[in-house]
């Protein structure tokens, strides 16, 4: 397979960034954890000019989800309902419980690879009741729309909690004192999605936008094309991952969508409420739709613990050495906040990496 | 473990129905649905949470990286 990972042709395209860097500084925003760990785990921002930043926004779909979900899913573990999900989710943070101490509490909790392995658990124990906790962008959100237009087994619900792309980034825009000067779009979201949803960027607020893929040339060529838009005085959205994202995206997989899901409003851990930022089942499918089924009521939840600043990182307001918990009291060990908790978190993949410096 | 947006590549090797087995490199084989994607033996695909959802155009790829070379070269001669 051809391979986006050539060293020689990494320092060539490093030598052509630092050509047409612009005397003024630029920040470039990416909205993916996985686009967070190549930055970080191939030391890019080091290779890349002075004047040239790359700030991490709310890609980490662990990370964003709202204490209260997190509740309603340690709810019905406690409960004896089994809760089946994605490993990266059980130590998060609910408002007094993580799904993982929910377990040691006694509630069966099970980590899934993904939600085929929950429908077979559910077809294989037909005695227990089951829930799949569906977190993620919409990368993942067709994958659960696809088992549920098949008619899952009555004793499986889906406690949806799925969150769309383009609203973050059109939040992060909206606040005032952030200055990005354009977007690195996420592959994989696009992989679905296509480019349509991102058209607003260049055209209501003047955004370049690239959507990039996940190896370090990817993610050079896209910071290359962002300048070049920079110096040329345009904005555009243009596709550097075009060996996978098509501009309709993957059309089966978004018909899916839209046929299990209506675009609701959703809320982010720590950012508040967005405007049609989140999937719920459509009233049709009710019946598997856990949050009916099991009338679960939870509060409204506490989102980020005191000293914590998640909701800063998520934004790309600061970066994660800024946080004066950073590797003090606040660790992979022992984390005080989803980002340092999840893989896809800033927090988590900047202590991964031992970094205390500023530049990487 | 799961990284949610990761989607990795993977080779198909057979497929029966709407599932089809896949190697991830170096061995590692896993049954994965590809009911998304219009996928054919030998292609690469790629993989999310054991779904497949897009094939990967090794023509494109191949693309993409000769046009960067070329606008490299042209631009930068001596690197
Ligand atoms: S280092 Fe820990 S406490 Fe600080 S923002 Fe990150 S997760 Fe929160």
């Amino acid at each position: 397979m051809v391979n986006f990972r050539s060293p020689e042709l990494a320092k060539q395209v490093a030598g052509h960034l630092k050509g047409i860097a612009p005397k003024f500084p630029v920040k470039f925003c990416h909205v993916c954890g996985t686009h967070e760990w190549t930055v970080t785990h191939f030391g890019l921002r080091s290779v890349l000019p002075e004047m040239v930043e790359v700030v991490a926004g709310p890609g980490c779909p662990v990370c964003v989800l709202p204490a209260a979900e997190i509740d309603e899913a340690v709810k019905l573990a406690l409960e004896g309902v089994t809760v089946a999900t994605f490993g990266d989710v059980l130590r998060v943070p609910g408002s007094s419980l993580s799904l993982a101490e929910a377990r040691s509490r006694g509630g069966d909790v099970r980590i899934v690879y993904g939600i085929h392995d929950a429908v077979k658990m559910a077809i294989e124990e037909p005695e227990r009741e089951f829930v799949f906790f569906s977190i993620g962008f919409e990368t993942t959100a067709p994958l659960t729309a696809s088992e549920i237009l098949k008619g899952p087994p009555d004793n499986l619900s889906f406690l949806i909690s799925h969150r769309l792309i383009p609203p973050a980034m059109e939040l992060l825009l909206g606040i005032g004192d952030l200055h990005i000067d354009g977007f690195i779009a996420p592959g994989h979201v696009s992989t679905i999605i296509g480019l349509k949803s991102y058209e607003i960027f260049p055209s209501a607020y003047n955004m370049p936008v690239v959507v990039a893929g996940f190896e370090p040339l990817d993610i050079l060529f896209a910071i290359d094309m962002l300048l070049q838009q920079i110096n040329n005085g345009v904005a555009k959205l243009e596709n550097e991952y075009n060996r996978v994202v098509k501009p309709e995206g993957n059309e089966k997989a978004l018909r899916h969508i839209q046929q299990v899901f209506n675009v609701v409003d959703g809320r982010w851990r720590g950012l508040g409420r967005l405007p049609l930022s989140a999937f719920a089942l459509k009233s049709k499918f009710e019946k598997w739709d856990s949050r009916k089924k099991h009338k679960i009521k939870v509060g409204v939840g506490r989102d980020i613990l005191p000293g914590c600043q998640c909701h800063l990182i998520m934004i790309g307001k600061i970066n994660p050495i800024d946080c004066p918990l950073y590797m003090s009291i606040c660790t992979p060990e022992s984390p005080k906040g989803p980002c340092m908790v999840s893989i896809e978190g800033s927090c988590r993949i900047w202590s991964k990496h031992g970094i205390d410096t500023h530049k990487t | 473990m799961i990284i949610m947006c990761l989607a990795i590549p993977a080779k198909i090797i057979e497929i029966h129905g709407d599932d089809a087995k896949v190697d991830f490199g170096e061995g590692v084989l896993r049954e994965v649905n590809i009911s998304l994607v219009n996928a054919n033996t030998d292609e690469y695909v790629l993989v999310h949470a054991g779904y497949a959802i897009q094939v990967i155009d090794e023509k494109e790829a191949q693309e993409t990286l000769k046009l960067w070379t070329e606008i490299l070269e042209m631009e930068n001669p001596t690197a």
